[in-house]
């Protein structure tokens, strides 16, 4: 696995992170911290960038460790590793947008037991060259902001008839009936199950190919 | 100051919402992972969410008693998530040999899933929530227990429906997790008509 892993070119590395590999369709992980928030487009952006700076520096620290990491201990050198950067985006966003800390609530620091944070570091970083790692890192958190948006904007979109707070033509019209269960959780719920059945549903046909 | 019944009495009804209301993983979406991985069989289904319920409770002890006699008078409220999943790992470790000790009938039938729970989102949440709604001690106790139970309750009857759609025809796209999902959704929406009942 390493020596194959290793050859792997950095622009194949983006492309698993985004499709082929995509964290949320392929591998169902880590939604526990990010769909809570998913209700609004902007929480849920915060919240990502968030998950994706923890993601990437995490990699690249565990990476550029690896040689140094009695095995036996890894796990807890990783969960400690993963700790220092949620603690430094927690403050950060304490100090500078206070508001979004209190709307983000518990869910920064859940970062912490995100599957994804933690999976990719044990799977790639332990056993990869730094930049290759912190790459990774990068695209698998992109992987999962962006299909985590497209969540957020549908929900937003139909339980509130806006987008990031500016109403969208149609939806915030009195035309429309707002959906407000889409902004409750069995919204998230439902929401995520039509991405899982429509990304799954495209790749049978891509195998074919 | 309340009263000790009071408290008590705060304690029970945090101990209902947290169970019915305000579902850990139907309106907070914690500790999905397992939820979705370890929900075939009713039998292990149980298994696991026992062991959520003991460990979430005591954690959620434990990690009171730290944030409130060692980070608060030393101001490192900052430190804390970092702290409270050094505690959930110790404690976890810890329960694992002692009942790999003592127990070993019981070490068969939930052991095998405490590794499991230190990465359970569901965990170390309960402990951030508590912390963040200014919980006392006894209230804390039944916010952990409750938080288990519904835990428990939820991954239950996702493991007894999932049996019965054993034989359905379900879309080839939506097998498996995205199923899953639609189940769950339904049952929030069940669990959402208990709001109002505790007011």
């Amino acid at each position: 696995m390493t020596s194959a892993e290793n050859s792997k070119n950095l622009r194949t590395l983006a492309l698993d992170g985004l499709w082929r590999d995509n964290p949320i369709f392929r591998q169902i992980l880590g939604i526990c911290s990010t769909l809570a928030v998913t209700n609004l487009v902007i929480n849920t952006f915060v919240m990502c960038a968030a998950l994706t700076l923890v993601t990437a520096m995490s990699c690249l620290t565990v990476s550029l460790l690896r040689n140094r990491t009695p095995r036996n201990i890894r796990m807890m050198v990783q969960t400690l590793i993963i700790g220092f950067y949620v603690v430094i985006v927690d403050v950060i966003l304490k100090a500078w947008w206070p508001d979004m800390s209190r709307n983000l609530g518990p869910y920064v620091g859940l970062i912490l037991t995100n599957c994804i944070v933690m999976g990719r570091c044990e799977a790639f970083a332990g056993s990869n060259k730094p930049l290759a790692a912190l790459w990774d890192g990068l695209f698998s958190g992109l992987g999962y902001s962006y299909v985590l948006l497209a969540i957020a904007a549908v929900r937003e979109m139909l339980g509130m008839g806006t987008f990031l707070g500016w109403p969208v033509p149609y939806f915030s019209s009195p035309y429309w009936d707002k959906w407000i269960i889409m902004v409750m959780p069995p919204g998230g719920f439902f929401v995520l199950a039509c991405v899982l059945w429509i990304t799954r549903s495209i790749k049978p046909k891509e195998a074919k190919k | 100051m309340n009263s000790l019944g009071a408290e008590i009495w705060q304690a029970v009804v945090v101990c209902f919402a947290a169970v019915f209301t305000n579902n850990i993983l139907l309106s907070y979406f914690l500790g999905m992972c397992p939820f979705t991985a370890v929900s075939r069989e009713v039998r292990t289904a149980g298994g696991l969410g026992a062991a959520v319920v003991f460990v979430m409770t005591f954690t959620c002890i434990l990690n009171w008693m730290a944030y409130r006699y060692v980070l608060v008078p030393l101001h490192l409220e900052f430190f804390r998530f970092i702290l409270f999943i050094i505690i959930i790992a110790a404690f976890v470790q810890l329960v694992e040999m002692l009942i790999d000790r003592f127990s070993p009938a019981l070490y068969q039938s939930l052991g095998i899933f405490l590794p499991l729970i230190t990465v359970n989102c569901a965990i170390l949440g309960a402990s951030l929530f508590m912390i963040i709604r200014e919980y006392s001690l006894i209230v804390t106790i039944g916010y952990g227990f409750g938080s288990g139970v519904g835990w428990l309750l939820a991954i239950l009857a996702m493991a007894g429906i999932r049996q019965r759609f054993n034989e359905s025809r379900v879309p080839e796209g939506l097998r498996g997790p995205g199923i899953t999902l639609i189940i769950a959704g339904l049952m929030a929406l069940a669990f959402i008509g208990f709001t109002g009942v505790l007011s």
